[in-house]
C-alpha cells in the first residue's frame, strides 16, 4: 500500500451546513480525502451522512461551507456537474432506469459496454445479459451493476453509500477487493457504512459525524472501533446494554405456533420446513436470493405458495391477502421502511392503522382507547416523538420502531421481521434486540431474517439456514458464531452439529 | 448574521402556522376578494349578496366533496358532474310521472350505480381513476341522451323539497344550508374521527403500507366511489332546485371548478393530504371570483385564463409552503 | 423472433383487431372503398396527432390535460392567419402554428418544472388558460383554410410515374400522418433525449441520480406534445375549413388510445405505434356503428363502454401478471 497521507487532498470539504426548514441537517461537516485513500464516513442514523453525501455529489446545494476539488473551490449545481468533475456516487437506491434494458442504461449515461462488462465480471456476476430489463433484476445485482457503471466511468472520487447493505457475503468480498484495487491505483473512495469489519479491512481513515457536526477523524488501527462507537453515540454504553440481552429468553413450549411444511413458491423457494414456537425468536440466515423473500411473502399473505402447508396453532392456514395472515396473527415488517409507513402522516396514525383495517372498524374511532394503545407502544419502543407530526421527519431507526410498534399496539402474536435493522444506526439496533427478547418473553413468536450474521447471536434462540430454497441447518444461539453461520449459509455443512434440534 | 437568521426564520414560522392551519390563508384570500369587490362596486356587500354567493357556492362545495374524498386516496372523480346532471334530469322528468319522493329515490339509483361501476373499475380492476371516471362520465352522458328521448314529452317538475332548499331563504340565508351544514359536518367529522376517513388518508399516503396493515383496498375504494356517486347525485338534486331548469349539461359546468375548489383548498392530488374545510373555502373563493369577473366585464376568454392562472398559482404556493424537501 | 413478438406483440395484436374491423366494415358496407378509407383517415388524423403528443408526455411520466385546448389554439391561429395572409404564405402560417404549438407545450412543461406542481393539476390549469386564449383569438368559429393546403389531406395519394390505380387507395391524410410521425418520432426515440424521456417516466429519481437533466427533458417532452397538438389543430382546420375555438373531445379519446395502445399511464413504457393503431381502431369502430345506423348516442355509449372495458381488462391482466 502506498503512503497516501503525504499527498495533496483531492477533495476537501470544510464547514458544510444545510437546513431543511427548521431542521439543521448539517451544521459543520468536514471531510478531507487524498489520492489513494479510502475514508469511511460514519455516524448514527440522522447524523447527517445522507445530506452530506448529497451535497458532495451535487444532489443538494449547501447553505454554507466550501468544497475544494483539487484545490479549486467548487459548488455543484447538479449530480451531472459533480460527475464531470470526477466525483461519482453509488447511492443506496440504484440509479438504473427500471423500464430500460441494461444496454439503454449504458447509453443514457454514455458508458461503453466493454469497461462495464469488465467490472461486472470483476464484481462476481458472470451471467448478465445486456438486453435484460432492469425491473426484472434482483436488488443485489442492481447495486453491483450500479457500481460497475460508475467504475467504468473512471471516477477520481468514488462515493459508496451503504454499498454492501443488500449484498450477500460473496459479493461483499468482491466489492471490497475491487475498491481496495481502486485506491491502490491512486483513486479515492468515500465509504459510508455501518459495518466495522468491512471498514477495518479496507479503509485508511474514518471520519465521524454526529448531529450534523464532524466530531473526529481517525486512522484505522486495531481497537479503534470502541472509540468510534463512543463518539458516534455520544457516550451511550453499548456493551453494557448487550450484557443483559438473553436474560429474558423463554423456553419454547411444545406445540409450535407456526409449522411450515415443505413450502415452495416461485423459482427460488423449493422445500422449506420449520417450527416456530411460542416465545421464540427464530433467526433466518441466507445469502441473497435463496428463497427467503418468497418465504416471508407467503407467510405474510403477499403471495401464494405452490405447494406445502402452513399450520398456525395446529390448524391449517392459507392466505390470499395480508389481511388473512393478520387474522391468524402473522404480520410482516418489511426490510424497506418506505413500504410500511405513511410518511406524510403522524406517528399516531401510523401505529393505529391496523386497528382500523376491517370494514367493521370503519365507523367512529374510540379516540381514548386508541391514544392509550399508541402511547403504550411508543413507551415500550422508546420512540422519539419530537417529530411525531410526520413520520418522514423521523430518523430511520425511529421509523423502524414505528413499524414494529404498530403491531405491538395491535397485539399481533407472530412477527415476521425481514432485515429490520438494515441501514439503522447501532444505538437503535441495540434497542431493537432487547425489545424482540421482551416481546418473545411475553409470548410472541418472531421470525427474524437478517443480512448481518452477528445479529443472530444477539437476538435469536436459534436460527434456520436456508440455502438453495431449502433449510440446510438449524443452529442454536450458543453455536451461532459468524463463522458457523457463514459456512452453513454457503451450504458447506451437510451434517448437523451437536446441539442442533431437528 | 443574526438579522439574516431572523429573516430566514420568519417564512419558516409562517410556513409552520400555515401547515398546521392551511385554511387561514384561504380565508384571508376570500376576504381580500370580497374587499376588492366592495372597492369596485361599493354597496355590493350586503345580506342578499352574501346569501346568493353562499347559495351558489354550496352545490360547488358539495361536488368538490367528491373530489376531496377521492383525491385523498390519490384518485379523482371526473364523472361527478355527469352524475349530478343525470340525477337532476331524472328527478325533474320523473316527478310528474311518479311523484316527488319516488322520483328522488329513482334519481339516486343511477348515481349510486355509476359510483359502483367507478369503484369496481378503480378498486378491483385497478384502472386509473382519471380514466375510469372520464369513461363512465362519457357513458353516462350517452345514456342520458338516450333516456331523454323517452321522456321528451313528459315535461318537468322539481320536487317541492328541493325547490324549497334551492330557492327559499330563512333569516336571509339560503335554505340550502339546511342540507349543506349537516352534510359538511358529517364529512368533516368522518374524515377526522372515523376509521374510513383515516383509511382514505392512509391509502393516499402509501397504499402498500395499508395493504401490509391488513386493509383490503378494494373495499375502501368501492365504498369511496359509491359514496362519491351518491354525493354527486344529491348535489344534482339540490342544483336543479336552485337552477329550476333541467338540461342535459346542467352540472357539467361545475365539474372542473369542483376540482379547482379542492385543489385551491389544499387537497393534494397525489393523496394523503387535505381537508374538506379548505375545499369549502375554495368553493366560496371561486364563486366570489366569478362575481368579480362578471362585474369587471371580463370577456369569457380572459376569465378562463385567469381561472387557470389562479389554480396554477395556488398549486405552486402550496407546493412551496407545505413541501420543503 | 420472440424478442420482436415481445416488443411488438401488443401492436401486432392491435393491428389484427384493426384488420378485423376493416373487414367487418367491408361486410357491412360492400361498397366501402377508396372514399371510405379517405374519410376514415381524415377523421382519424387529428385524433392520431393528439394521441401521439399525449403518448410522449405519458411515456415521460406526465399527462397533458390541456392537449385539446392547445389544439384549439393552433386551429384558430391557423384559420385566422390563412384567411388574412392569403394562399401564398400558407406555408409560413404552418410554421407559425407549429412554433406556437411547441411554445405552448414548452410553457406547459416549464410551468410544471417551475411550480413543482403535479402534471395533472398544472395542465388542468393550462386547459383553462389555452381555452381562454383560443376564445380571445376567435370568439366564434370562423377564419378559413387555404384551399391548396386542404388538398394535402384530402383524397388519395398520387405519385408521379406510378399508376394512380396502385396509389389511389392510400389516403393522403394517412401518408401525411405516417410521414410526420416517422420524421419526428423515430430520430427522437433513438436519440439520447428520447432515452431520457423514457428514463424520467420510468423512475424520475433514478434518472436524476444518473445525471439526466430531468427538468429540461420534461419540458422537451411537453414541447413535442405541443408540436403534435398543433399538427392536430392544423388538421382539424384543414379538414373542416374553419377555426373552432371550443376544444373537441380529444382529451379522453387520446388518453384512451394511449392506454389501449400499450403505454402505461405510470410512464416509461410503450411507443407511438400502438397508440396510433388504437386511434384507427376506435375510429373504425365508430364508423362501423354509424354504418349499422346505430343511434349516435348509443354509439357513444358503446364506444365508452368498450374503452372502459379495455382498460379494466388491462388492469386485471396486469394484476394477474404480478402474481
Amino acid at each position: 500500500m502506498t503512503e497516501p497521507s503525504a499527498a495533496r487532498p483531492v477533495l476537501d470539504a470544510r464547514g458544510v451546513a444545510k437546513r431543511f426548514g427548521a431542521v439543521a441537517a448539517l451544521k459543520d461537516a468536514s471531510l478531507t480525502i487524498r489520492a489513494g485513500e479510502i475514508v469511511a464516513l460514519m455516524g448514527a442514523n440522522g447524523a447527517g451522512k445522507s445530506t452530506f453525501v448529497k451535497i458532495l455529489t451535487g444532489a443538494l446545494r449547501p447553505d454554507s461551507g466550501h468544497i475544494h476539488l483539487d484545490g479549486v473551490d467548487r459548488r455543484f449545481a447538479s449530480p451531472a456537474q459533480a460527475r464531470r468533475s470526477g466525483i461519482m456516487p453509488v447511492y443506496q437506491e440504484p440509479s438504473l432506469i427500471p423500464d430500460l434494458d441494461v444496454r439503454d442504461n449504458l447509453r443514457l449515461v454514455d458508458v461503453a459496454a466493454e469497461p462495464f462488462r469488465h467490472w461486472v465480471r470483476e464484481l462476481g456476476i458472470t451471467d448478465l445479459r445486456l438486453d435484460a430489463r432492469i425491473a426484472q433484476l434482483p436488488l443485489a445485482t442492481l447495486r453491483i451493476l450500479d457500481l460497475a457503471l460508475t467504475l467504468a466511468k473512471e471516477p477520481n472520487v468514488l462515493m459508496l453509500d451503504e454499498m454492501t447493505a443488500a449484498l450477500p457475503a460473496d459479493l461483499v468480498e468482491r466489492v471490497l477487493t475491487v475498491i481496495r484495487g481502486q485506491a491502490d491505483s491512486g483513486r479515492s473512495v468515500i465509504y459510508i457504512s455501518h459495518r466495522f469489519a468491512e471498514i477495518a479491512r479496507v479503509c485508511n481513515r474514518a471520519s465521524v459525524l454526529r448531529d450534523g457536526v464532524t466530531v473526529g477523524d481517525f486512522v484505522i488501527e486495531p481497537g479503534i472501533e470502541e472509540k468510534i462507537v463512543e463518539l458516534m453515540l455520544g457516550g451511550v454504553p453499548v456493551r453494557a446494554e448487550l450484557a443483559g440481552r438473553r436474560a429474558s429468553s423463554a423456553t419454547p413450549s411444545q406445540a409450535p405456533r407456526v409449522r411450515v411444511s415443505s413450502l415452495s413458491a416461485g423459482s427460488k423457494l423449493a422445500d422449506v420446513s420449520f417450527d416456530l414456537h411460542k416465545g421464540e425468536v427464530l433467526g433466518v440466515v441466507a445469502l441473497e436470493g435463496q428463497g427467503q423473500d418468497e418465504l416471508f411473502d407467503v407467510l405474510a399473505g403477499f403471495r401464494r405458495a405452490q405447494s406445502g402447508t402452513i399450520d398456525v396453532d395446529g390448524q391449517a392456514a392459507s392466505f390470499a391477502h395480508p389481511a388473512d395472515a393478520i387474522a391468524r396473527g402473522l404480520t410482516l415488517v418489511p426490510g424497506d421502511r418506505k413500504d410500511a409507513l405513511l410518511m406524510l402522516r403522524s406517528v399516531r396514525e401510523n401505529i393505529a392503522l391496523p386497528l382500523l383495517a376491517r370494514p367493521a372498524k370503519w365507523g367512529a374511532i374510540a379516540m381514548r382507547e386508541e391514544a392509550a394503545k399508541v402511547a403504550d407502544a411508543v413507551a415500550r419502543l422508546q420512540i422519539d416523538m419530537r417529530a411525531q407530526g410526520e413520520v418522514r421527519r423521523l430518523s430511520g431507526g425511529n421509523q423502524q420502531k414505528v413499524t414494529i410498534g404498530r403491531w405491538v399496539a395491535a397485539g399481533v402474536e407472530t412477527l415476521l421481521l425481514f432485515d429490520p435493522t438494515r441501514g439503522i444506526d447501532v444505538r437503535t439496533k441495540h434497542q431493537i434486540y432487547p425489545l424482540l427478547r421482551e416481546l418473545a418473553a411475553q409470548g410472541a413468536s418472531i421470525l427474524f431474517y437478517t443480512s448481518e450474521l452477528g445479529e443472530i447471536a444477539l437476538a435469536c434462540d436459534r436460527a434456520i439456514v436456508i440455502f438453495g430454497g431449502k433449510v440446510v441447518d438449524i443452529i442454536e444461539a450458543e453455536h451461532a458464531t459468524e463463522q458457523n453461520l457463514m459456512r452453513a449459509a454457503y451450504g458447506l455443512t451437510e451434517k448437523q452439529r451437536p446441539g442442533a434440534r431437528p | 448574521m443574526a438579522a439574516t437568521i431572523e429573516i430566514a426564520a420568519l417564512p419558516q414560522r409562517v410556513g409552520r402556522v400555515i401547515r398546521a392551519n392551511p385554511v387561514i390563508p384561504l380565508i384571508l384570500l376570500l376576504f381580500a376578494l370580497v374587499a376588492l369587490l366592495e372597492g369596485l362596486q361599493p354597496g355590493i356587500f350586503n345580506e342578499r349578496w352574501v346569501g346568493n354567493t353562499i347559495r351558489f357556492a354550496i352545490p360547488l362545495a358539495m361536488l368538490a366533496a367528491c373530489q376531496t374524498l377521492t383525491m385523498l386516496t390519490g384518485g379523482i372523480d371526473l364523472s361527478a358532474g355527469v352524475v349530478a346532471t343525470i340525477s337532476a334530469f331524472v328527478v325533474a322528468t320523473l316527478t310528474p310521472l311518479v311523484g316527488g319522493p319516488s322520483a328522488i329515490v329513482l334519481a339516486l339509483v343511477p348515481a349510486i350505480l355509476m359510483g359502483l361501476v367507478n369503484g369496481f373499475g378503480v378498486g378491483i380492476c385497478r384502472v386509473h381513476p382519471l380514466i375510469m371516471t372520464l369513461g363512465t362520465g362519457l357513458i353516462g352522458t350517452g345514456c342520458l341522451q338516450v333516456y331523454q328521448r323517452y321522456v321528451i314529452n313528459t315535461g318537468s317538475e322539481i320536487p317541492g323539497m328541493f325547490e324549497w332548499l334551492g330557492t327559499g331563504r330563512t333569516l336571509g340565508m339560503p335554505n340550502a344550508l339546511f342540507l349543506f351544514v349537516p352534510f359538511a359536518i358529517l364529512i368533516l367529522w368522518g374524515l377526522r374521527r372515523t376509521g374510513f376517513g383515516r383509511l382514505l388518508y392512509a391509502m393516499g399516503a402509501n397504499e402498500k403500507a395499508t395493504r401490509l396493515s391488513g386493509v383490503r383496498s378494494w373495499q375502501v375504494l368501492l365504498a369511496l366511489y359509491t359514496m362519491s356517486g351518491l354525493i354527486a347525485g344529491l348535489t344534482g338534486l339540490l342544483y336543479v332546485g336552485i337552477i329550476r331548469a333541467p338540461s342535459l349539461s346542467l352540472a357539467n359546468s361545475l365539474m372542473l371548478p369542483s376540482v379547482a375548489a379542492a385543489v385551491i383548498g389544499g387537497t393534494s392530488i397525489f393523496g394523503g393530504r387535505g381537508s374538506y374545510s379548505g375545499t369549502i373555502v375554495g368553493a366560496l373563493i371561486l364563486t366570489v371570483l366569478g362575481t368579480l369577473l362578471t362585474l369587471l366585464q371580463i370577456p369569457e376568454g380572459a376569465r378562463r385564463i385567469l381561472f387557470g392562472a389562479i389554480i396554477l398559482v395556488v398549486t405552486a404556493l402550496y407546493v412551496r409552503i407545505t413541501d420543503q424537501s | 423472433m420472440t424478442g420482436v413478438l415481445n416488443r411488438y406483440g401488443w401492436s401486432l395484436g392491435l393491428l389484427a383487431i384493426l384488420a378485423g374491423l376493416l373487414i367487418a366494415t367491408r361486410i357491412i358496407q360492400p361498397n366501402f372503398g377508396v372514399s371510405g378509407l379517405d374519410s376514415l383517415a381524415r377523421a382519424a388524423l387529428p385524433f392520431a396527432f393528439c394521441t401521439a403528443g399525449m403518448a410522449i408526455v405519458v411515456i415521460a411520466g406526465g399527462i397533458d390535460l390541456s392537449i385539446a385546448s392547445v389544439m384549439a389554439v393552433a386551429g384558430v391561429i391557423a384559420a385566422l392567419l390563412m384567411q388574412q395572409m392569403g394562399d401564398a404564405s400558407a406555408g409560413l402560417v404552418v410554421l407559425v402554428v407549429l412554433a406556437a404549438g411547441i411554445g405552448m407545450g414548452v410553457i406547459n412543461g416549464a410551468l410544471i418544472v417551475l411550480t413543482r406542481g403535479p402534471d395533472i393539476v398544472v395542465t388542468l390549469a393550462m386547459l383553462f388558460v389555452w381555452e381562454g386564449v383560443a376564445l380571445l383569438i376567435l370568439n366564434a368559429p370562423g377564419g378559413a383554410a387555404t384551399p391548396w393546403m386542404r388538398e394535402l389531406v384530402v383524397g388519395g395519394l398520387t405519385l408521379p410515374g406510378v399508376p394512380a390505380a396502385m396509389t389511389m387507395w392510400v389516403p393522403r391524410a394517412f401518408v401525411v400522418l405516417v410521414a410526420l410521425v416517422v420524421i419526428i418520432w423515430l430520430p427522437l426515440r433513438r436519440s439520447k433525449l428520447g432515452l431520457s424521456i423514457y428514463a424520467i417516466g420510468s423512475d424520475q429519481h433514478a434518472a436524476f441520480r444518473s445525471g439526466v437533466a430531468v427538468g429540461r427533458t420534461r419540458i422537451a417532452a411537453y414541447g413535442f406534445a405541443g408540436l403534435f397538438a398543433a399538427l392536430g389543430g392544423l388538421s382539424i382546420t384543414l379538414s373542416t375549413g374553419i377555426g373552432e375555438p371550443i376544444p373537441g373531445p380529444y382529451l379522453l379519446a387520446s388518453v384512451a388510445a394511449v392506454v389501449l395502445g400499450g403505454v402505461a399511464l405510470t410512464g416509461g413504457k410503450g411507443g407511438l405505434l400502438g397508440p396510433i393503431i388504437a386511434v384507427f381502431i376506435l375510429r373504425t369502430l365508430r364508423l362501423d356503428l354509424t354504418l349499422l345506423s346505430v343511434d349516435p348516442n348509443v354509439t357513444t355509449i358503446i364506444e365508452g363502454t368498450i374503452m372502459v372495458a379495455v382498460v379494466m381488462a388491462g388492469g386485471l391482466l396486469a394484476m394477474r401478471g404480478r402474481h
